[in-house]
């Protein structure tokens, strides 16, 4: 894993994402700027402090929650935050109160004295982005903050983010794979194989597809493909045996109209807003998802559910 | 002072561990229990049979500072080496990214180990009623700074080598090639004395031997089994901590 030449600045108050396939470098990236690796080349620095020279200042000002999980299972979940809050120096006496604080905020209070082990991997998580906000960062990175829980649990941490970025004035930083999480950032950086190759807005993003996405199928794809590459004057690059994809402008006027002329009998038809799938498929000619679970992965899963 | 909290905290997660987890409490004692009570009165009856006198009857007392010195051993060891499951559950990355210093966290965690090999060797003294071997409060009393010291120094090795070691299996060959000889090699089952030059070499080496002698000395008050002064023993414990915890501290600073 290596992550080269990236040049980004993330603005205060700020939610700010990174997306790449497994092995892009997000990790490594994270783990510069939290001063868990050195850097080989270049300049880090967070919050005025040089990642190399001020480390302990940085660590104070950061809140972390990594991939993998890094709580201690034999203690209750009171004990991991108020472990924590000593480590990171939270006078005495507010410790009792940021930990009421932060555990009301995920919704922990109820199973604040049991043992982490009794959690569930979604609590877990919980718990860990509680433990991050406990010394009231400045900056909270959430590295794959959601890897390995189901959806529904996937949605209500992410409703805990924007809940959290609402009451306090924090910067987020966060990586993801899952495409749709990034929707959520004020600003993205795509990055494949250790490169930012665009960094923008959501909405800017989406904007480089240009217009939305149909889909067919039918009777003679082959045909219907040379009819349509015709028709839209432009060739049609992403190709399925069952269906082909491409962009319009105005999906609504061109729909009817492409019908009607069809030389071949259409079996389905769908429009859709681009995603940033999409976006990471124009750019990079892959999808993001055709790596996500490589053995890597899968055993990380297999980890994370074992604990 | 906010490195003081370190040490304090990491000392205290493993205290609060170590008194949580009951069976592994009751569990620890077992093995010393197997030795006492088997091997120990097995081999001294058979020191009657064989030697024809009551010789026998001097292997308990003479083993039951070397069983301490076991559990001492073994509890400080495995306690250190903790560090390796943390580094496999992730926990040691939240204590390494926190602003507490590497060096606030070795010796929060060499002195959680010893604190605990202390406890668990004081519950061996329990045993001391049933095997008759008289012990006195003032021996206890004793007894319990140099577990202390003793452990202090194990636990320091075992940080050294949990900083090196990287995975789990690499573990259980140390525990058969290094703890095992550490343990044979103290003098805690048979005195030390007329054994080959190469053991002898081992055993001076072995910080273990310093400590069981001084636990034998304070508990027995015999100087017939004595190989050293206590105040030899108290003082190379006490050189062999500063050194192999310096070491311990050097290469936790090193690591990622």
């Amino acid at each position: 894993m290596a992550a080269k030449n990236l040049t980004f600045e993330i603005l205060p108050g700020e939610i700010f994402g990174f997306l790449g396939p497994n092995g892009a470098g997000k990790t490594t990236t994270i783990n510069i700027i939290c001063t868990l690796l050195a850097r080989t080349s270049g300049n880090v620095t967070l919050c005025g402090n040089d990642v190399c020279r001020d480390k302990n200042k940085i660590r104070n000002c950061i809140g972390l929650v990594f991939q993998d999980p890094s709580l201690d299972n034999r203690l209750t979940a009171l004990e991991n935050l108020n472990f924590h809050a000593l480590l990171y120096n939270v006078p005495k006496k507010l410790i009792k109160k940021r930990c009421d604080e932060v555990l009301d905020m995920v919704d922990l209070s109820k199973r604040k004295n049991d043992l982490v082990i009794t959690f569930s991997g979604g609590m877990k998580r919980r718990l860990e982005i509680a433990r991050g906000l406990i010394h009231y960062p400045k900056v909270l990175f959430l590295d794959e903050p959601t890897l390995g829980l189901d959806p529904q649990t996937r949605n209500k941490i992410w409703d805990y983010i924007i809940k959290m970025k609402k009451s306090q004035t924090i910067t987020v930083f966060l990586t993801t794979h899952y495409m749709e999480e990034t929707e959520i950032c004020d600003r993205i950086a795509i990055i494949d194989k250790g490169k930012i190759i665009a960094l923008n807005t959501p909405d800017n993003l989406k904007k480089i597809i240009g217009g939305d996405i149909i889909t067919i199928s039918s009777e003679d794809n082959f045909k219907l493909k040379r009819y349509t590459e015709e028709l839209i004057n432009k060739k049609i690059e992403d190709e399925k045996d069952d269906e082909i994809k491409f962009e319009v402008k105005n999906s609504a006027s061109f729909i009817p109209k492409f019908i009607k002329n069809s030389p071949v009998k259409i079996l389905s038809i769908s429009a859709r807003k681009p995603t940033l799938n999409d976006v990471f498929l124009g750019l990079t000619g892959r999808e993001i998802r055709e790596e996500t679970i490589n053995s890597n992965d899968a055993f990380k899963l297999r980890m994370r559910s074992r604990m | 002072m906010k490195e003081l909290t370190g040490v304090y905290v990491i000392w205290l997660r493993d205290i609060k561990r170590f008194f949580r987890d009951k069976p592994r409490i009751i569990g620890s004692m077992a093995q010393p229990a197997i030795f006492l009570f088997i091997l120990g009165i097995g081999i001294s009856s058979s020191f009657t049979m064989l030697g024809g006198g009551k010789g026998g009857k001097d292997f308990l007392p003479f083993m039951f500072p070397g069983i301490i010195g076991m559990t001492v051993l073994f509890t400080s060891f495995f306690s250190a080496v903790s560090i390796i499951w943390d580094r496999e559950f992730g926990f040691l990355k939240e204590i390494l990214v926190s602003p507490i210093s590497r060096t606030s966290i070795v010796i929060g965690k060499i002195l959680g180990g010893s604190t605990i090999a202390m406890t668990q060797g004081s519950i061996i003294l329990l045993f001391a009623p049933f095997l008759k071997i008289p012990i006195t409060f003032s021996s206890i009393l004793k007894l319990i700074p140099i577990m202390f010291l003793a452990a202090a120094c194990i636990s320091s090795l075992g940080i050294v080598l949990a900083s090196k070691l990287k995975t789990m299996q690499s573990f259980q060959v140390i525990t058969n090639f290094m703890l095992m000889p550490m343990f044979f090699l103290s003098g805690a089952l048979f005195p030390l004395v007329n054994v080959p030059k190469w053991m002898t070499v081992i055993s001076k080496i072995n910080p273990l031997s310093y400590g069981v002698d001084a636990m034998r000395f304070v508990l027995l008050k015999d100087a017939a089994v004595q190989l050293y002064p206590l105040h030899i023993d108290v003082f190379v414990l006490i050189a062999m901590t500063i050194v192999i915890s310096t070491v311990a501290i050097l290469l936790f600073n090193t690591q990622e």
